[in-house]
Order: structure tokens, then C-alpha cells, then sequence
């Protein structure tokens, strides 16, 4: 059957998360898992938690975990077609509003839907990080390195790397005394 | 567009080619760590001056209220002000060519090193730091942000549905986004 390509199912479930992905990646993780850990064989748990990991170390935009869900599944096919889904839909709309944007931001409506949405984003990235964390986190150590980087990013100016590095040298000193 | 005479134009009054605009969008995928926001607004608005503050303000505002990254719309919609939707292609394809080519390098590093005990540990631990990453950042805009107290009750009631009840998100929005924009309406009528 044609719908159990693994290919046209990447698309068909980024391509209809595209189209309703408010607030953009940061904001998906909790769904990104969803789909990906549970409703697709697609990942483990700790597989999420690596892969989120990764696409955090490498620099550009956020939503690259699902390029690198589209290159656990299906390799290089799977990465574009998982990439290209993700940006299409929302890219399409964005390309038609940007043109009747004159039109738009002189409306009423506008500045409401402005105010209203950060309230609703913010509820999604920390849902994001804690559901990420609940993938990533087995034990008390686990706990612990997630407490010290939020500490470090909500408190501090320090590059996001800083905190992934730390959180990497815990581990890995942590695993060398025998705690992991 | 509804152009003004020099909407295609740059801030500073020059054109803006093609290998520009991949070449400026290329620079922020490739030092956009951690984001992209705000190296974008760097190069954009400080070093190419493509764009003015208020100008480039508008076209970032613009692209978070629609579905999709907010970079990633802006992008969209630099590229298409300045050479149509084939401007739209070349800063996007701009944006994620070396990201793309750097995640691959990476992973296929790590996955060579994987079964290599201290990697292991390594992952587990910034697996982790990477989780708390994105608390943060939530808890840094939830600080800037200063919510009336509806909109906290938005925010804790999305944050409840997506993360504890682990509700589908399609739902979650069709649901939410509505009233708050509702609640919103009326705050502001009042």
C-alpha cells in the first residue's frame, strides 16, 4: 500500500504539523515526540532525547530534529522529505500573507492576534522542555544536569552551547566514576 | 505587495542581488547557534542593513502569529520582498544548507562513537542539559513577557494540556489560540 511508504509518511505527518506549528519548533517538541516515540515506531525515548540533543549542538534553525527524524528513518530521502514538509506548508502561507501584509496590519484584528498568542507559545516551549526532559531524565543525576541548565539559560546571557557542554562533561565524568 | 517606491530596495537605498541574499542568510544559518533570532537581526538590520529596525520588527512580528518558525517566515518573506518567491527559495535553501550539512556530520560522528562508554555518558548528560535549555528559554520569555493575569491562565492551561495531559496539539490550538484571541478582544475592549 502506497500509505506505507515511509517517505509519504513523514510528509503527511510534518507537512499537517507545518500547517498548525504556532510558535515553531521550540514549541513542537511535546508533539514531535508524540508522533515520533509513540504514535510512529520511529524513535526510542532515549533516541529523542540524543537526537534533540544533537540538533540543539549543531547551529541553525530550531526545527531541524525533525530533518534529523526524517535521517533516522529513511536516510538521506527521509531527511528531505521530512525538511521540505516542515517548511513548505507554513512557507506557502507565509509567502501569501507577506504580500497582503499592508492590508493585514492595519486591521483591528492584528494587534489582538499579536497579544494573543505569545501566552499560548510560552505554554508550548515549556510543555517542550519538560516533556523532552521527562524523554531525556532516568535517574537523580539526569535531574539534577536539567535544574542546572535551565538555571544557567533562564538566569544568564551564557550561549545555549555552554550549558549542553556542561551538561556533557557531567555526564561523561559522571559515567568515569561509575554513576551512570 | 502593496510596494511603497523602495520596498524592494535595501534600507541603506541599494538593490539587494541574489548571491547576497544567499550568502547573508548561508552566514546566519552557520553562526545561528542556539537560533537563529538573534544573529538574524544582526545581520539583517546592523551589518547589511537590508532592512530598518521598525521594518524588519514588523516582518519578524508577522511571522509569529503564522504557523512555522518565526526565522523561517521572515526568511520567506525577505526573500520574496526582495526577488519574488524565487528570493524566498535561494534565502531559505541559504538559511538551512550548512546546518543541514553540519547536523549530518555530527550525527554521523556520534553515531560512529556511540557504543564508546564515555560518548554514551556524554549524550545522556547533554540530553539532558538540552531538555533544561529549552525550560529556560520558556521561563526567559515568560519573565520578558509580563502577562496579564488571563494570559498567564492561557499559558498554564496550554502548558498543562501539551505537557502533563499530554493532549494532541492539533486539538490543543484549535481549541486555545481561539479564546485566548477571544479574551483578548475583550481586555482590551474593556
Amino acid at each position: 500500500m502506497i500509505s506505507d511508504s515511509p517517505l509519504l509518511k513523514l510528509a503527511l505527518t510534518f507537512g499537517a504539523l507545518s500547517l498548525v506549528s504556532v510558535g515553531g519548533a521550540p514549541a513542537m517538541m511535546p508533539e514531535i515526540h508524540r508522533l515520533s516515540v509513540e504514535v510512529n515506531p520511529w524513535l526510542s525515548n532515549a533516541g529523542f532525547a540524543r537526537d534533540f540533543a544533537l540538533s540543539q549542538t549543531a547551529p541553525g534553525p530550531n526545527f531541524m530534529m525533525i530533518s534529523l527524524v526524517g535521517w533516522r528513518v529513511a536516510g538521506f530521502a527521509g531527511l528531505m522529505a521530512a525538511t521540505l514538509a516542515a517548511i513548505i506548508p507554513s512557507s506557502i502561507i507565509a509567502l501569501i500573507v507577506g504580500r497582503l501584509y499592508m492590508r493585514f496590519s492595519s486591521q483591528a484584528w492584528f494587534p489582538v492576534v499579536k497579544d494573543a498568542l505569545p501566552p499560548i507559545v510560552l505554554g508550548l516551549i515549556v510543555a517542550s522542555g519538560v516533556v523532552t526532559a521527562q524523554a531525556a531524565v532516568s535517574d537523580t543525576l539526569g535531574f539534577a544536569i536539567v535544574i542546572m541548565s535551565t538555571t544557567i539559560v533562564a538566569l544568564t546571557r551564557q550561549n545555549p552551547l555552554v550549558a549542553i557542554a556542561t551538561g556533557a562533561i557531567i555526564g561523561l565524568a559522571a559515567g568515569r566514576l561509575g554513576y551512570l | 505587495m502593496e510596494q511603497s517606491a523602495d520596498s524592494s530596495k535595501t534600507a541603506s537605498g541599494r538593490p539587494l542581488g541574489k548571491l547576497e541574499l544567499f550568502t547573508g542568510f548561508a552566514e546566519m544559518g552557520l553562526f545561528g547557534f542556539g537560533g537563529v533570532a538573534t544573529i538574524a537581526r544582526h545581520i539583517i538590520v546592523d551589518k547589511r542593513r537590508w532592512m530598518s529596525e521598525h521594518d524588519y520588527a514588523a516582518v519578524l512580528g508577522l511571522g509569529q502569529i503564522l504557523p512555522g518558525g518565526n526565522i523561517i517566515n521572515m526568511t520567506v518573506m525577505l526573500g520574496d520582498r526582495f526577488h519574488g518567491p524565487l528570493g524566498s527559495i535561494i534565502a531559505l535553501s541559504g538559511l538551512m544548507i550548512m546546518p543541514i550539512v553540519i547536523l549530518l556530520g555530527l550525527t554521523l560522528v556520534y553515531d560512529a562513537y556511540a557504543a564508546n562508554p564515555d560518548v554514551r555518558a556524554a549524550t545522556i548528560g547533554a540530553g539532558a542539559a538540552a531538555a533544561g535549555l529549552v525550560i529556560g528559554m520558556g521561563l526567559k520569555m515568560g519573565r520578558a513577557l509580563r502577562l496579564h493575569p488571563i494570559h498567564l491562565g492561557f499559558a498554564v492551561t496550554t502548558f498543562v494540556a501539551m505537557g502533563v495531559l499530554r493532549l494532541p496539539f492539533i486539538a490543543t490550538i484549535i481549541v486555545l489560540a481561539p479564546l485566548c484571541i477571544a479574551a483578548t478582544w475583550w481586555m482590551r475592549k474593556r
